[in-house]
């Protein structure tokens, strides 16, 4: 697969699978093409050429109104959060269930449900701006996985957390996962990389340079 | 759907200045049209006060039989622009210059035979009193054998002809102009709601919102600050029109406000403007994210 915006390549020569139930690091520095990786396995961006498949969907040839359904199958998190800060935690994540038409009755239950697996069950009528930053990419997680999809993409969210936060958030995800939940986690914290034992692929330059699963890449 | 409705009064209540600001934006926008819609019906109501004095007028031969005159009012009763056929009688017609030309009165006491002729006067139906369809019922009274003359001021007709031309090109033009600036400075106002909501929509649209549920919302904001723009609009106008009503009655017009179905007009004016003017934003918005 290749991305690239008129002559700047962007990512080039990327192929890799990731199977159900894997937790996977995406890591590189800063401009390595982690987000851009990303932002194609959501249909933010298109490839230029070859194909992106998450979830049974094909991103190169995704039709506009197939996205929504794509993204009701992905968790997305962001380094800031993006939560809405004139809603509280609780209505945070319930509009991720009513923007998906669910069943008013069931959105209460299911983001308490939600708030409690993410530790917050007593922090629901907080507003962002009341929360600390663990706290607040705990809501942007609840937010992710309240419509129980079965991949999460995680782009830097621990970036903006201190070490003890970062250490809650990554355990948050290796509990998200063991239930089984794809976890997909860009991050420059090659501290966490090395300490957890999990899949890691590492882009330099915009292309795939080392996949700890398999020195010979492989191909899906 | 309640939702939808939930949400665009979340927006009011959220951005609360921006939403005044919006709804007074529209409001005096709609104002201008609606101001320059009630000059151009007033003018309309007093061309067509003036048009009312359009009157065709045959001269009919001393001594055509009386007969012969009911019969011949009974077809030009059934023209198609006439509305009224009045036969005025010899003296009838000496009564009624005593009275309205007093000037002369002493002339007509002194006279011992009665110089005016009879007639009879058609009143055109109110589409019809122009220069065209006047001139082509003085056509038709002609070929009546005892009609002597026919007279229905051409002159006048054509100046009043003229003027309610004018008065239409100019109102059509201008008050485009004015709908179109309205369109303008509502596109802007809502545009600047959309950007102020950029982040929002960008969420919804990563956790699976589809493009017409992020519209709907704005859509049924704009509609409602289009009517409340609308309906501030109104108030307005109806405000200026009692503030120059007594400058009318000096003038010896009276001024007239939108009736129930021009003021609804204007309201589903402002409903449309902040309701096309959200569909154009949001999704020119959408198709850049």
């Amino acid at each position: 697969m290749r991305y690239a915006t008129g002559t700047d390549v962007a990512l080039e020569d990327i192929t890799f699978h990731v199977g159900r139930g894997e937790f996977v690091f995406l890591t590189g520095h800063s401009g390595a093409g982690k987000t851009t990786l990303l932002k194609l396995m959501y249909a933010e961006q298109r490839p230029s050429s070859g194909d992106v498949r998450v979830s049974g969907f094909g991103i190169s040839h995704i039709g506009r109104d197939e996205i929504p359904r794509l993204r009701r199958r992905l968790g997305i998190v962001f380094q800031d959060f993006q939560l809405l800060e004139d809603r509280t935690a609780a209505e945070n994540v319930a509009f991720a269930l009513e923007v998906t038409g669910a069943r008013p009755d069931v959105i209460p239950t299911r983001v308490a449900r939600v708030l409690d697996q993410v530790g917050l069950a007593a922090r629901g009528g907080a507003f962002p701006r009341e929360l600390s930053g663990g706290e607040q990419q705990r809501v942007a997680i609840a937010r992710a996985l309240v419509n129980d999809p079965p991949v999460l993409l995680a782009d830097e969210p621990t970036g903006n957390l201190d070490e003890r936060a970062t250490r809650g958030v990554y355990q948050l995800l290796c509990d998200i996962n063991a239930a089984g939940t794809v976890v997909v986690m860009a991050t420059h914290d090659l501290d966490l990389v090395r300490h957890a034992s999990q899949r890691t692929l590492e882009l330099r330059d915009g292309r795939l340079v080392f996949d700890s699963a398999n020195d010979a890449r492989e191909s899906w | 759907m309640n939702l939808i409705g939930r949400e665009a009064l979340l927006a009011f209540r959220r951005t609360r200045t921006l939403s005044a600001l919006s709804v007074t934006t529209i409001a005096f926008a709609l104002f201008v049209t609606g101001l320059f819609g009630l000059v151009a019906l007033n003018l309309r109501t007093a061309i067509a006060a003036v048009a009312e004095r359009v009157q065709v007028v045959a001269f009919v031969q001393r001594g055509t039989p009386t007969e012969a005159i009911t019969a011949a009012m009974q077809d030009i009763a059934a023209f198609p622009e006439v509305l009224d056929v009045q036969y005025v009688s010899e003296a009838d017609a000496l009564a009624r210059a005593k009275r309205e030309l007093v000037e002369f009165q002493d002339v007509y006491q002194d006279l011992e035979v009665n110089p005016l002729p009879p007639s009879i006067e058609l009143t055109l139906k109110p589409g019809d009193r122009d220069e065209a369809h006047a001139a082509a019922v003085a056509d038709r009274l002609r070929g009546f054998g005892f009609v002597d003359d026919v007279r229905f001021g051409e002159d006048w007709v054509r100046h009043l002809d003229s003027l309610r031309n004018i008065a239409g090109l100019v109102g059509l033009a201008i008050g485009l102009a004015f709908a179109l600036v309205s369109v303008v400075i509502i596109g802007v106002t809502i545009r600047m709601t959309v950007l102020q909501r950029a982040r929002e929509i960008h969420i919804m649209r990563l956790v699976g919102a589809t493009d017409w549920f992020i519209r709907g919302p704005f859509l049924l904001e704009g509609a409602l600050k289009g009517l409340l723009g609308g309906v501030l609009a109104l108030l307005l106008c109806g405000a200026a029109l009692l503030g120059f009503r007594h400058e009318g009655i000096g003038l010896g017009i009276g001024l007239q406000f939108f009736n129930v179905g021009e003021s609804l007009l204007l309201l589903v004016f402002g409903v449309l403007l902040g309701f096309g003017g959200s569909l154009v934003s949001v999704g020119r918005h959408l198709r850049r994210v």
